[in-house]
């Protein structure tokens, strides 16, 4: 991109965007794996908004002559040890689990991205101070710090959402840092610098949009990732609390039961793998399709 | 290149003591008086005023940072709350279990990851390697207590091969002690197993292109040498080091698994801690983790000058 393009605005960049995420489009779609991903990632999201309307009971209805019963017509996956019926709890605790991971990964990136904006722009003392505090950060393994954080906030599923976010929040600065470095240098800021754009706008409307195609494929990447932290953690009872369902509560109490009820455990454990693998299906599709040296 | 090296070395200390205070801030965030937790049934305010002078809560913040880091720079991490045992000895004695489990796991993600990351670069585009691929994000995506709960059922309550749960000293019964780690370790070194595969995968093919590959092919080497010889010693470089950063994620992980298989390692020191409030113990065992991370990172960096000459120069 030229120096008249930066003058003209958003203007005569636009067309050549609109071809090339048109290209991305066509790329991605040929990609049967990335396809897979969507329609797996689709279906779950499908699930959860639907909830009340594709599931025959009240999620937190127990009934005591229907205890531990196995999958049958009547109860598609069976029941638990409190007589609710599993396939009603898993549509449920989809809200729970995908929730969990697009809010936490929403946290990361509304407070990962600023930061690594202006360590990267800014260069410095800031972005020393900024870049020691993240490697401090990803000293602590990712999980080890979500569970830290999500037992000193307290165990709730907003919590947990808040101590993944924050977990995952140093990959995004870091990210973000990288790939503004190596915009900074480009031309077309530059342009912008020269005609007297001050700084925020450059950041804004020049960089931003310039670093976001590698941080939408490491943001789909770490949904999935924050899933299993949430199940994770609602596992080790510090996520969702009962009688609220969540997969990884179901697991917790699942283990439990292990051979009485196996059923119990197979079904919310296999759905955490579906969805999972969705997204980690999307963001290897995302990846190939958004990566310009891909042709 | 020791040069280098110790200009890592530098680099790591301000990290660790950023570690360090990041650990101690979470304890402060944290909801709840520790003193009231200690004391118990006792609510009389001279015992309260006695346990916080006694654990220097009553100290401003910065003097009781000073205070608990001139202790851990000695190896003392206090006293846990709940079992009055120094916290130190609780991480002796727990450690060498999450070890053992960490090492068996990286075996298994070795043996597995490697060769089937190499042959899925040798056969790329066929089934085989399509397998491999399946294989490995599969392993990436199934979470690994899962995993547990589901090998438990069928290998040992369905089959009944191995132990369910807990754990054998290996100095005590070593075949007992392998057997029971088996399934922990196979289950906790899957997913790295899938990490392994992709990243030794996309570095052969990176090699099995260059020019020199080329020449030994051409010159008449037969196809199992130059993979081996040839390829996959300059593949190795970045698996190498790989290996060593891996060693986070293995002890984030054995969390989890210690916990489905009931082994009592450092993972499930750092879970019971939470939930007693222990806040010695999980500051403790937190910054172990970390110091133990940095570490690791500075043995990936200086593993990756010695095997890659071209690095031993400051450029």
């Amino acid at each position: 991109m030229t120096a008249p393009a930066v003058v003209q605005g958003g203007l005569a960049t636009e067309a050549p965007a609109r071809k090339r995420r048109s290209r991305g489009l066509q790329k991605f779609l040929r990609n049967r794996s990335a396809v897979v991903g969507a329609v797996l990632v689709l279906a779950f999201v499908l699930l959860a908004i639907l909830a009340p309307l594709v599931t025959p009971q009240d999620p937190l209805q127990t009934s005591f002559t229907a205890i531990r019963k196995a999958p049958s017509a009547a109860h598609w996956l069976g029941t638990d040890d409190l007589g609710r019926d599993i396939y009603t709890r898993l549509a449920y605790g989809a809200r729970a689990s995908l929730m969990a991971g697009v809010i936490s990964v929403a946290i990361a990136l509304a407070v990962g991205v600023p930061f690594g904006l202006i360590a990267g722009y800014y260069g410095g003392l800031v972005d020393g101070a900024i870049s020691r505090a993240t490697e401090a950060m990803l000293a602590i393994p990712f999980l080890i710090l979500a569970i830290a954080l999500a037992a000193f906030l307290g165990p709730s599923l907003s919590n947990a959402m808040i101590a993944i976010g924050l977990s995952a929040m140093p990959i995004f600065i870091r990210l973000t840092r990288g790939q503004v470095l190596s915009v900074k240098t480009e031309d077309y800021v530059e342009g912008a610098h020269s005609i007297g754009l001050p700084h925020r706008w450059i950041i804004i409307r020049y960089i931003l949009p310039n670093v976001l195609p590698p941080l939408i494929v490491q943001a789909t990447l770490t949904i999935a990732t924050a899933i299993i932290a949430e199940a994770s953690l609602s596992f080790l009872g510090l996520g969702q609390q009962p009688p609220s369902p969540s997969w990884g509560s179901m697991l917790n109490t699942a283990k439990n039961f292990m051979s009485q009820a196996p059923w119990m455990s197979v079904f919310p454990g296999g759905a955490i793998f579906l969805v999972v693998l969705g997204f980690n299906l999307l963001g290897d599709g995302l990846r190939d399709a958004l990566d310009p040296r891909e042709s | 290149m020791t040069r280098i090296i110790l200009r890592r070395l530098m680099v790591a200390v301000p990290t660790i003591i950023l570690v360090s205070m990041l650990v101690f801030a979470l304890q402060k965030l944290l909801p709840g008086d520790p003193v009231l937790a200690m004391a118990g049934e006792e609510r009389d305010p001279a015992v309260l005023e006695y346990l916080r002078d006694k654990y220097r809560l009553n100290d401003p913040i910065p003097v009781q940072y000073v205070a608990w880091i001139g202790q851990v720079v000695q190896g003392d991490f206090g006293i846990s709350l709940r079992t009055d045992a120094p916290v130190t000895e609780l991480i002796a004695q727990k450690l060498p279990v999450t070890i053992q489990l960490a090492a068996m796991a990286m075996v298994f993600a070795l043996l597995i990851g490697i060769p089937a990351g190499i042959i899925a670069a040798v056969r790329k585009g066929t089934t085989v390697d399509y397998a491999a691929n399946v294989f490995a994000l599969s392993g990436l995506s199934i979470p690994n207590f899962w995993l547990g709960i589901m090998l438990i059922l069928l290998v040992s309550v369905e089959w009944r091969l191995l132990p369910a749960s807990g754990y054998v000293s290996p100095s005590q019964d070593l075949w007992l002690s392998l057997k029971t780690m088996l399934m922990p370790s196979f289950v906790l070194g899957n997913a790295l197993a899938a990490t392994l595969m992709r990243h030794t995968r996309s570095a052969m093919l990176g090699v099995l292109r260059s020019d020199y590959i080329r020449t030994a092919r051409a010159k008449g080497l037969l196809g199992p040498a130059v993979v081996l010889k040839h390829a996959f010693r300059n593949a190795l470089v970045p698996i190498v080091t790989l290996v060593t950063l891996l060693f986070g994620e293995l002890l984030a992980g054995a969390v989890l698994t210690e916990q489905v298989f009931t082994i009592p390692g450092f993972g499930k020191l750092i879970v019971d801690a939470v939930f007693n409030r222990d806040y010695a113990v999980v500051q403790g065992v937190v910054l172990c983790t970390a110091i133990g991370f940095i570490v690791m990172n500075l043995l990936a960096d200086v593993l990756y000058i010695l095997i890659n000459p071209r690095l031993r120069y400051p450029s």
